[in-house]
């Protein structure tokens, strides 16, 4: 669909990159949506109690055929959010002569409802067309399942053989299960590497720590190699923050300066196309017993 | 005193008409691109090639800034006039639309391809057009459509056919304007707002023929229609889905109903072939798009397919599913590439396509058989194999799932509506490659399926790199890979008989590249680019233009 497409979603746009684009900062939640949206047809309230007296008509006529939730129920009936009849619906000129007249040659009976009754139902099929969501989303989604399909002990097994180099239960993840209480945000943190701010995620400042920084050595041709936190680098200019927090540029022209970046995240991005879908799983109903 | 006023009053008058001529006849749309750019992809081939030269390997150095130019889209312009540079005075307001004029919406740029023609330049933002000088970005006229909604995400430029231009609109409104005035002709409907249609693509002319593609997110089918360029009367409309019983495709579907919502939007322009008169388009994907549902296990055809229509009639003449029953909203909606080269000893007619899914395709474009399948995303990994047609296969447990699939690429796709580019020089085609990786997960368990992009959630989760990457079309392989910082490409790509390659490298500069390598030679830091970068001859010299949100840019020779 479309309304991505603005610039590929890159939520990772600003992250200057390492040898290759990196993990340092928290992944995002959804996706950029460039330019403006204006829903189509601009559907007003109507009337409460018109709305009632439709709601409880579809509920004797029509929800057996096309569902509580207008989504198409048992009995075969098609989904009404997404028919281009309803949708096209201004005052019930479409619906009421469906309704009344059945569909020729379909499955669907005339059903016997006089004008106003039928237009009360249009009216309350649209009040529900309004809360479609964006990008055509179905409105009143369930709960999300639980994402914890994993085994803790292969997870802890994993995390012993492979992920102790460099972490520790009792060190740097001690109470992770604690400190982002969301399994779906603890797993979309520690599979990207790095803290995630918002909600349920450590402060954005653990996103800086000094673990995760990304610097860079540049040694100009015969000069002295300057060392500092990487700001950004392109083919053309790299800038580093020095000591003393002042930021200093070079212009790029292929290898020279020599550029070194030291990204401590490397390894974590390169795990990525390692990982099991089965491994991760694992893994993270593991960490969420780190409480 | 009297003189002087005369004469100023003369020469803006004869500047104005001077500025433009007559347009671009359809029999002049057949030429390869080279003086003037005359459709959104230059030419009809696709290959976004440039005959022209001045800017070279060796001169590109001497690339500078000629003017630029900063627009207002709206109806009501800043006091202190329209543009950054030059001052002057507002451009003539033309004003159109079936709205009240109290919806606007923010944050627009341009995503246009620009035409260049008679010295004037033609490009759009959403609800807006202008025409411009190409010698010094003064506005000539600028026409504003007052909306009734739909999504302003982008709008890809207009269709010329003599002095008449075309534009879509949100609101789903084919409006043909006069290029001397701006002045409106007439306005079409071409698909209905209530249904959730909005229409970004930049028309296309053949001959006779207006071709409009559009888009849309809830559940309904995709179409491409063709209008008449003098009345706007309609001359065909094709469906991208079956529509009735006995329609090719049909059993991929689990059943009509489920067609009839199935996507296969046409939300980019394709390339056109005039020996066979095939217009060649890709589709975009199943809906819902992230749940099967109702839509059944098939290849759901034609979603995610380039697909060959006959101009005159409307009637597909072949077919190739580049990501058969997708699950990951990777649109097929990428520009085609016709090319005429070697293949295995014999000269063939060849459409080239790089897709959203990772891969990439040769496929005579004539029949529309297949000769090669690569899989040019380095990380892509939602597919298992080839199906029997050479398509890849997806693997169910990369679709979205609840306990989270690790997909690479992102649902935005190595990469999405950016044009690629193809040089005959070195017979490379080029495209912007992203190997994001993003968790999917399946949030909403109904055995009905979901509906438009709902029922999962995406979390990107960090890249394994993004390239500028050639593809040697005989073989599918990467030949060269050039790494970028950011996330480069965006806009899409140029390329030129000059050796050049050109194009934005996401980190705020617009880059000429070695076309042999990939070796940055000169880069200007203009911001990020937003449409591709294009090439046209003016005065003897050659400019090169491009955008940066609601910027546009000029440079020449120096």
């Amino acid at each position: 669909m479309l309304s991505l497409r603005g610039s590929r979603g890159r939520t990772f746009a600003l992250i200057f990159a390492a040898s290759t684009a990196i993990l340092a900062q928290p992944p995002q939640q959804g996706q950029r949506r460039p330019g403006g949206f204006v829903p189509g047809q601009q559907r007003p309230a109507g009337d409460p109690a018109e709305i009632a007296h439709g709601k409880a008509l579809y509920g004797i006529s029509c929800r057996g055929c096309h569902g509580a939730d207008l989504r198409g129920g048992d009995m075969g009936g098609p989904n009404l959010l997404r028919s281009q009849l309803s949708l096209s619906d201004r005052d019930g000129e479409k619906i009421i002569p469906v309704i009344q007249k059945g569909v020729p040659g379909g499955a669907m009976p005339p059903i016997p409802m006089g004008p106003e009754d039928a237009k009360a139902v249009a009216t309350f099929v649209r009040s529900i067309l309004a809360t479609i969501g964006g990008q055509g989303k179905p409105p009143n989604a369930q709960e999300p399942p639980t994402i914890l399909v994993g085994d803790a002990a292969e997870g802890q097994a994993y995390f012993a053989a492979k992920c102790t180099s460099c972490h520790s239960a009792t060190g740097d993840l001690q109470g992770i299960g604690t400190r982002i209480a969301d399994p779906k945000m603890l797993q979309n943190t520690w599979v990207a590497g790095g803290a995630r701010g918002g909600r349920g995620g450590p402060p954005a400042a653990a996103a800086r720590s000094e673990k995760r920084t990304v610097t860079a050595s540049v040694t100009p041709p015969g000069g002295k190699t300057m060392e500092g936190r990487l700001l950004r680098i392109d083919h053309f200019v790299v800038t580093l923050e020095l000591a003393d927090g002042s930021s200093r540029s070079f212009r790029r022209e292929g290898d020279v300066p020599q550029v070194v970046i030291h990204d401590p995240l490397a390894g974590h991005r390169e795990l990525l196309s390692v990982y099991t879908d089965k491994e991760m799983h694992n893994v993270t109903a593991y960490l969420v017993t780190l409480k | 005193m009297k003189l002087i006023r005369f004469f100023s009053f003369g020469f803006c008058f004869a500047a104005a008409l001077f500025a433009q001529g007559d347009g671009i006849s359809p029999s002049e749309l057949l030429k390869p691109l080279k003086d003037s750019w005359p459709t959104y992809n230059g030419d009809y081939s696709g290959r976004r090639y440039s005959a022209l030269k001045a800017i070279n390997t060796s001169t590109v150095k001497n690339l500078s800034l000629a003017w630029s130019i900063r627009l207002t889209p709206g109806a009501n312009p800043p006091a202190g006039g329209r543009g950054r540079f030059g001052g002057g005075q507002p451009a003539k307001l033309i004003t159109g639309g079936e709205g009240t004029g109290e919806l606007m919406a923010g944050g627009v740029s341009i995503k246009a391809s620009l035409l260049a023609v008679d010295g004037t330049l033609y490009f759009t933002m959403p609800d807006n057009a202008w025409a411009v000088d190409a010698r010094d970005g003064r506005e000539l006229w600028h026409y504003y459509w007052k909306t009734r909604g739909g999504t302003h995400i982008g709008n890809r430029g207009l269709a010329m056919w003599n002095n008449y231009l075309y534009m879509e609109t949100p609101d789903n409104y084919l409006v043909s304007l006069d290029a001397k005035t701006g002045k409106e002709r007439w306005h079409k409907t071409i698909a209905d707002l209530d249904q959730g249609y909005f229409s970004t693509p930049a028309p296309i002319v053949v001959g006779n023929h207006v071709l409009v593609g559009t888009g849309n997110d809830i559940d309904s089918p995709g179409f491409l229609q063709s209008f008449d360029p003098e009345t706007g009367e309609l001359q065909w409309k094709f469906y991208t889905v079956p529509m009735k019983a006995g329609d090719p495709g049909l059993d991929t579907w689990a059943s009509l109903d489920a067609a009839r919502h199935g996507g296969a939007q046409t939300w980019i322009p394709g390339a056109y072939d005039p020996e066979t008169k095939l217009y060649i388009i890709g589709t975009g994907n199943p809906t819902p798009a992230y749940t099967t549902g109702k839509r059944g296990e098939g290849d759901n055809l034609f979603t995610c397919s380039l697909v060959a229509i006959h101009v005159d009639t409307g009637k597909m003449a072949w077919y190739f599913q580049t990501s058969p029953h997708d699950m990951h909203d990777y649109d097929s909606a990428q520009t085609p590439i016709l090319v005429d080269a070697p293949f295995n000893g014999k000269m063939r007619k060849l459409v080239l396509t790089a897709a959203r899914n990772g891969y990439f395709f040769t496929l005579d474009r004539v029949t529309g058989e297949r000769l090669v399948t690569s899989k040019y995303g380095l990380l892509t990994n939602w597919a298992k194999g080839l199906n029997k047609f050479g398509g890849p296969e997806h693997d169910p447990t990369k679709d979205p799932t609840v306990g989270g699939a690790l997909v690479s690429p992102t649902s935005d796709g190595t990469v999405n509506w950016e044009p690629p580019a193809y040089s005959p020089d070195t017979g490379l085609f080029y495209v912007p490659e992203g190997n994001g990786y993003s968790l999917f997960y399946l949030t909403d368990l109904d055995p009905r399926g979901s509906m438009g992009l709902g029922g999962k959630e995406e979390v990107n989760v960090g890249t394994g790199g993004n390239y500028l990457s050639a593809i040697d079309y005989r073989n599918g392989k990467v030949v060269w890979r050039h790494r970028y910082y950011g996330n480069g490409g965006g806009g899409g790509l140029l390329a030129t008989a000059g050796g050049l390659l050109l194009a934005g490298d996401g980190m705020g500069s617009l880059v000429a590249h070695d076309a042999k390598t990939g070796k940055p030679l000169w880069n200007t830091r203009i911001g990020n680019i937003t449409n591709a970068p294009q090439t046209f001859l003016l005065d003897g010299h050659q400019y090169v233009t491009v955008a940066t949100g609601d910027t546009l840019w000029a440079f020449v020779l120096n």
